[in-house]
């Protein structure tokens, strides 16, 4: 390590010494000849750097575009607007970039001083100026057209048929909440919360909450079938971020929020898409949330109808966990409250080794 | 270069002054002490060094964090025992804790944007500048002057001190959302650290205020004998919008802080609703709204970005336009883009809060709004392109940086439109995507303006030059390594890699960014390197660099040039000079450069 900062230390020093010289130099050389060379080499350095700079853009393109997940596109129909509006945008600033930044450079390289080149006086062109006024305004204006197409049908209410799910953000974690057999969310109220039997603060009176699933961690949804998120928080601002989805959406407390989108392909279909067995459809807190903010992850598990069918089917109303002598699993054993909290436990176990 | 023919031929009374007055500095001025002349300074210049100074030594400090996090980032499963020699238990182990990390990301942020970016810069050249450009003897208030700059120096030891609480310094990120910032059982950094980190931006608000209204003043009202507006040079009229932007959006923010205060002390729920924190339970507070603090806070944090940019574009005009030896394309364009920019400012702020929740039809009209930004910026890009175009070019090092800062911003600029666009900003959205796209355009292009500013106007300051060898070094090493940082970042932030994540290596869809990540840190490190570099060239150059032996060294219209070499405070020794033209005659009927203070020949055409 120390060794380490002295060899910088020594290499900043040769440095310095180098460009002191070379001050003394310009000097005895007189400074018009020193100035016209360094003009010079930094002339040609320009377009050095423009040339390297554009193959370092095509290289970096190269290394890391297979590693942006665009190669198998959108994993939602909606996101499919999100990655042609991304074309798009490419298309048209990757253009302008490429030629702004070539006559940038080329300019600096070409008119770099000659002591007989005569300056062009040249203040100001209105004709010039109204056509880079207008251009852009009116490719903007192309842009923003598709962008508001898009963001309105996004933001737009979820259709009929769409799966409603609650998602709520704690520090550090996410907890699901589905309907149940009545389609209805019951209600809930943040000062009901426990830890321990009602995560969520549900109102027990509310015949609707009585039958409502609680999951933590993973949930289910069903493929080509649109899913509806009622977005909330426990604690402090959290975000449910889906990149495979192309969407993402604030969990903010007091403030429920939504959003939908429509699953294209099941988890096990895109693991072979991508080749990669381990992939998962994750949901990454994308708002600064805590010290924990880095490990908040929830799983998104597409499924087919009959499998989720299937999952559903086993799992219990919340209420059983709160109530465990109401569970008419329970009914006919004489059982405390500590086997229920058991058998609610290995159920969320099985989910686990599922995932 | 013929500077002193020219000077000859047009500003005879000003040379004059070059050669004869620069023994009498302290013209007309009792003696001043030690305390007075370089403590409790009233002479702008100097107010305006000790902004530079404190500011480069929080811009040595935030570096200094990147470095320490992004040592984390690169290498998440090394061990540097060194580091837990400097952090104690903030590296147990030579491993940064998560808690640490993460107040070293949100002070990076708060110092870098607001002590670097927004004190540094135009603390430092609105300042320096605005007296010498639109010929003036001091600011319109010395006192408030001096006051500015004390209230920036408390803050900074007040935000100084917040690091070294025992619960640590404020770790939820610089923009400081509510409820996490509101709640110390949420986030130990949100206890003592947070109070200090408020009182810290409290004061620094009351400085950028000072600071400010002292700078529209002395632009309105102290103008020289023929300065009419559009004579002003470019860099005023930036640094001109650069204080009204601040004047009117720092109080907003101030409102928002003072909200949160009490919300944090006095049991309000502003900011507060529906909230269980885990150990504490259920808190009291119903009926406030988080999303209020955003709107508070981006109502100043959007004008703030253009804060720190306008002055650096104020600066790389004048730059450009007098190192090419020709006139700034566009004059009436430029301001009037400026013009475009500090009102459209106001009417973006939402685009920050796209993914919060907001009424989506709110929403299509900050997107109209934000992309039409992009037509000044374009304005701005195309006239200094074609500023260049036939010039005459001389790289000076504060060319370099200038011809930088327009490569950065254009590329930094083009990524803004991708993310103006709610439906595309919905995937892109606190993604690396957005950390490449404003450490681009506002962290790293901002810096080229204040580097080009600081090479620029570094002779007039001290009287002697920067090493030009250095300077180059300082330079291609800083564009290719920026570049180099940030440019691959946007393909993290295309595969949705969110920000502010300590480690990646749990993220199936996230870690295979792994190598590309300590490449990164490899680099931030060689750059931070250089930086060091060009800081011994500053403070080697104000005692031993070469000496100036001209009054005008880059053959420069404006008036800080008429101005002796090392000017006294007053400025000018005699008379302050008439003005009779703008700044920008070169090239112009054959004569390198006119100065302001020459007047208008009998058949010559006036701007």
């Amino acid at each position: 390590m120390y060794l380490v900062i002295a060899v910088i230390i020594l290499f900043f020093v040769v440095i310095f010494q180098i460009a002191k010289a070379s001050e003394y130099v310009a000097v005895l050389k007189g400074e018009k000849t020193s100035k016209l060379q360094s003009n010079k080499i930094n002339g040609f350095l320009m377009v050095v750097f423009l040339v390297l700079g554009l193959i370092g853009v095509w290289y970096c393109n190269e290394l890391f575009f297979g590693k942006t997940l665009f190669r198998y596109g959108s994993a939602s129909v909606q996101g499919e607007k999100v990655d042609s509006m991304l074309w798009v945008t490419i298309a048209v600033t990757g253009s302008v970039f490429v030629a702004t930044q070539i006559l940038l450079f080329w300019f600096a390289y070409k008119y770099q001083e000659k002591p007989n080149r005569k300056v062009f006086y040249f203040p100001h062109n209105t004709n010039l100026e109204l056509l880079w006024t207008v251009v852009p305004a009116i490719v903007l204006t192309v842009l923003v057209v598709i962008g508001l197409r898009n963001w309105f049908s996004f933001t737009g209410e979820a259709p009929k048929n769409a799966q409603v799910i609650e998602v709520t953000g704690k520090q550090f974690g996410w907890i699901f909440r589905y309907p149940g057999a009545d389609n209805e969310l019951g209600k809930k109220y943040y000062k009901n919360i426990d830890n321990a039997s009602n995560s969520l603060g549900l109102i027990w009176d509310d015949k609707m909450s009585q039958d409502d699933i609680v999951t933590e961690q993973t949930v289910y949804i069903v493929k080509d079938k649109p899913c509806k998120f009622i977005i909330g928080s426990r604690d402090v601002i959290h975000d449910v971020g889906l990149s495979q989805f192309r969407m993402k959406m604030d969990a903010v407390p007091g403030i429920p929020t939504t959003m939908w989108f429509t699953p294209k392909y099941t988890t096990k279909e895109m693991q072979e898409r991508t080749g990669n067995p381990n992939f998962a459809y994750e949901i990454s807190c994308d708002q600064m949330c805590g010290n924990g903010h880095y490990s908040m992850k929830g799983i998104i598990q597409v499924v087919t109808q009959a499998e989720f069918d299937e999952w559903m089917a086993k799992q219990k109303p919340y209420y059983y966990t709160a109530f465990p002598d109401k569970d008419p699993a329970n009914e006919k054993v004489d059982s405390t409250k500590k086997v229920a909290i058991n058998s609610s436990l290995t159920i969320s176990s099985k989910e686990n080794t599922k995932i | 270069m013929s500077s002193e023919v020219v000077l000859d031929l047009h500003s005879g009374i000003s040379s004059v002054h070059d050669s004869h007055h620069h023994s009498h500095d302290e013209h007309g001025h009792h003696h001043e002490t030690f305390i007075s002349k370089y403590v409790f300074s009233m002479d702008h210049k100097m107010i305006a060094k000790q902004f530079l100074i404190t500011g480069m030594f929080w811009a040595v400090l935030g570096g200094l964090m990147s470095v320490l996090f992004r040592l984390q980032l690169g290498y998440p499963d090394s061990t540097f025992p060194w580091l837990e020699d400097i952090l104690g238990k903030w590296a147990k182990g030579g491993h940064i804790t998560p808690e640490a990390y993460y107040a070293l990301v949100t002070t990076h942020g708060t110092v870098l944007v607001f002590f670097v970016l927004t004190a540094g810069l135009s603390g430092t050249f609105a300042n320096f500048l605005i007296p010498l450009q639109v010929g003036a003897r001091d600011m319109a208030s010395p006192f408030l002057n001096m006051l500015s700059f004390w209230f920036f120096f408390t803050a900074g030891i007040v935000m100084l001190s917040s690091i070294f609480v025992e619960t640590g310094p404020f770790s939820g990120g610089w923009t400081a959302y509510p409820p996490l910032s509101a709640l110390g059982d949420a986030s130990p950094g949100s206890k003592t650290g947070m109070d200090l980190w408020i009182v810290s931006m409290a004061l620094f608000v009351v400085s950028s205020l000072l600071g400010g209204l002292n700078y529209i003043a002395t632009v309105l009202n102290m103008r020289t004998k023929g300065m009419s507006m559009t004579r002003l040079p470019l860099t005023i009229w930036a640094l001109f919008f650069t204080a009204v932007l601040g004047v009117l959006s720092f109080p907003v923010l101030f409102s928002g802080f003072i909200l949160l205060i009490f919300d944090r002390n006095f049991g309000t729920s502003f900011y507060l609703s529906d909230i269980f924190v885990n150990g504490v339970g259920a808190l009291p507070n119903e009926g406030g709204s988080a999303i209020l603090y955003q709107h508070l806070f981006w109502f100043l944090g959007h004008p703030e970005v253009y804060i720190i940019l306008l002055p650096a574009m104020g600066m790389v005009s004048e730059i450009l336009s007098t190192n090419s030896r020709k006139p700034i394309f566009g004059y009436m364009a430029m301001i009037g883009s400026l013009f475009a920019i500090a009102i459209l400012a106001f009417l973006v702020w939402a685009h920050h809060m796209f993914v919060t929740g907001l009424n989506p039809f709110l929403g299509s009209i900050f997107v109209l709004l934000t992309l039409l930004i992009a037509v000044p910026s374009a304005i701005k890009v195309f006239n200094w392109l074609t500023t260049l175009w036939r010039g005459n070019i001389r790289f000076t090092p504060a060319m370099m940086f200038a011809i930088g800062f327009v490569s950065l911003f254009i590329s930094g600029g083009l990524t803004g439109i991708w993310l103006g666009n709610s439906a595309l900003d919905i995937h892109l959205h606190d993604t690396y995507f957005v950390i490449a796209h404003f450490h681009i355009v506002m962290g790293v292009a901002s810096m080229f303006g204040m580097f080009a500013g600081i090479y620029h106007w570094f002779p007039k300051m001290y009287g002697r030059f920067l090493n030009n060898t250095l300077g180059y070094v300082h330079f291609w090493i800083t564009i290719t390594g920026a570049y180099l940082i940030f440019w691959p970042m946007h393909y993290e932030g295309l595969a949705g890699m969110p920000r502010r994540y300590y480690d990646y290596s749990i993220w199936e869809s996230f870690k295979q960014f792994g190598d590309l990540n300590r490449f990164i840190s490899t680099v931030a490190m060689i750059v931070f390197a250089v930086q060091l570099l060009f800081l011994a060239n500053f403070f080697y150059s104000i005692f031993k660099g070469r000496k100036l032996r001209s009054a005008n060294p880059w053959g420069s219209n404006t008036l800080e040039w008429t101005t002796p070499i090392k000017p006294g405070h007053g400025n000018w020794p005699g008379e302050i000079p008439e003005v009779y033209r703008w700044a920008y005659d070169y090239g112009k009927d054959g004569h390198d450069f006119i100065s302001q203070t020459t007047p208008v020949g009998a058949d010559e055409s006036v701007h």
